[in-house]
């Protein structure tokens, strides 16, 4: 799905990553951790092509992104959810059509899928927020909306850069047992965090490999969960 | 094909994809105010440019169908040559009518000149003979040959030195109308071109979700060449409907008032101004598209 070989990317002229080699494979679940700066968001947008490396190979569905054009990154996008942690909304249209925006895009606004809009927003607790602008909405609501946003599309991958930063516990249980409950229904996952309790309590939920990056290289945080 | 595809597809409504950009009410204004602006102006040289063109067919035909013989003569001999005139014009082909003017249209024509106590039958003032000639004319070479033989004092005026230059200057107008036209579409692509990208500029968060969520460039800049037209059409529109009733209201034209009189549309000429919107819509789609693409080139 998400391949990298030997991939690394400079920025400035230092180099922010180096030798990552790493391959996603269909409904594995990823936690990558590190301390602020170490280069997590980075290695996220290599993940979802809204960067090039520098160095090496990242394949997307087994396509170098460096051979696609815009277009090809674009459909690509689709099959990729990402959660970012502020969110990116636009802030002009209330919350339902921000979260309707993959499929107005992609031309898929019909009636079914709209059906399929209104069971989401459910799904994250949103039902009743459907016509709040983003900024009238709390944190936790902003990242659970973030996350439908994602999903909508019924995308392969979720890559989530730290989804709970903003968010008190609680709620970060709560997403985290949404994105536990998306890995059931076979989606590949990745969550960037820095919140090692976020970690732990994902332990006995789901099967995940815990991924840290460290001296600008990827490297197994001790055992799998 | 693509520029023509990506114009008709302006067409299709897609009510969603128009919100994703957010109301911009200043640059809105400015766009639509500029459109107006152009619009009117427009409107104005296309008259300025048709009328020239008019004027300068109207000189062209008209002076072209007439000329005026000169006899100069003593004056025992001027009646003789006049007569010796008219009959030499009389057996020539192209030559419709000729006659000799009277004392008192001699007068009249040098009037102006010399006021209207000119004593003219004291005067050696040359007599003149006014050509008419049919739609194919004669051959003015043979005309002065058979003149030096028959008139000698006669000298033929075929209103060539004078018409030329008229006819010039009323074409050199015309040319200058569709210049004027040019530059301002070109102003209002300028102008079109520096909203677009101010625009675009200012919405390039909008830019970045969109792409987030698997927007293609296409379909982020056809929401802001959509807008961006729409002003354009309606603005230019507006603009030339403005124009054109101030042209309408403009006074009729009459012998009297010249140039200034004839400056409108007439008969099927009132149609011109309807491409006008047309025009405007066209010229905000280009200038609309190239500066997206630009724009969105630019961003990662």
């Amino acid at each position: 799905m998400i391949e990298l070989e030997n991939v690394a990317y400079s920025y400035g002229g230092g180099e922010l990553l180096s030798e990552i080699s790493l391959k996603l494979s269909p409904g594995s679940f990823h936690f990558l951790t590190g301390p602020s700066g170490a280069g997590k968001t980075t290695f996220m947008k290599l993940c979802y092509g809204a960067l090039l490396p520098t160095a090496g190979h990242v394949r997307l569905f087994d396509r170098d992104v460096r051979q696609m054009d815009r277009d090809e990154v674009a459909l690509n996008r689709r099959r990729i959810g990402v959660v970012h942690q502020d969110c990116q909304f636009l802030d002009h249209l209330p919350i339902a059509e921000n979260i309707a925006l993959p499929l107005n895009v992609s031309g898929r606004d019909n009636i079914d899928e709209l059906a399929n809009l209104k069971e989401l927003m459910a799904w994250v607790g949103l039902k009743s927020r459907a016509e709040a602008l983003p900024p009238e909405l709390s944190g936790g609501e902003r990242q659970r909306a973030a996350l439908a946003r994602a999903v909508i599309m019924s995308p392969d991958v979720i890559l989530a850069d730290e989804p709970t930063g903003n968010i008190d516990w609680e709620m970060s249980q709560r997403l985290l047992r949404l994105l536990v409950e998306l890995n059931r229904m076979g989606k590949t996952i990745m969550v960037a965090t820095h919140d090692m309790n976020l970690i732990r309590a994902a332990k006995g939920q789901v099967q995940a490999r815990v991924l840290r990056i460290a001296n600008r290289r990827v490297q197994l945080a001790g055992a799998d969960l | 094909m693509s520029v023509l595809k990506g114009f008709t597809t302006l067409f299709v409504p897609d009510a969603q994809a128009d919100r994703v950009v957010p109301p911009t009410g200043f640059t809105a204004t400015l766009t639509t105010f500029s459109a107006i602006a152009m619009g009117f102006l427009a409107v104005f040289a296309l008259a300025l440019t048709l009328a020239s063109g008019r004027l300068a067919d109207r000189w062209s035909n008209e002076l072209a169908r007439s000329s005026t013989l000169r006899i100069s003569a003593p004056e025992e001999q001027m009646q003789a040559q006049i007569t010796a005139a008219l009959r030499v014009l009389e057996t020539t082909p192209g030559v419709e009518s000729a006659r000799a003017l009277s004392e008192e249209e001699q007068k009249a024509l040098l009037e102006p000149f010399f006021g209207p106590d000119l004593p003219i039958e004291e005067l050696p003032i040359p007599q003149l003979i006014e050509i008419n000639e049919t739609d194919q004319g004669y051959d003015s070479t043979g005309l002065r040959l058979r003149l030096a033989a028959e008139v000698p004092g006669a000298v033929l005026d075929d209103h060539t030195r004078w018409r030329k230059p008229l006819v010039e200057a009323a074409t050199r107008i015309r040319i200058l109308g569709w210049a004027a036209f040019v530059l301002i579409g070109g102003a209002m692509a300028a102008m079109i071109t520096l909203a677009a990208h101010a625009a675009l500029s200012a919405n390039t968060q909008v830019i970045t979700v969109l792409r987030l969520v698997g927007a293609r460039d296409s379909y982020i800049a056809g929401a802001f060449v959509r807008r961006f037209t729409y002003r354009g059409f309606t603005g230019a529109g507006i603009g030339a409907g403005l124009g054109a009733l101030a042209v309408w209201l403009l006074p009729e034209a009459q012998a009297a008032g010249g140039f200034l009189t004839g400056l409108g549309f007439q008969g099927l000429h009132w149609l011109w101004p309807l491409g006008i919107p047309l025009l405007g819509g066209l010229v905000a789609f280009a200038a609309t598209r190239a500066a997206a693409k630009r724009k969105l080139k630019e961003l990662p």
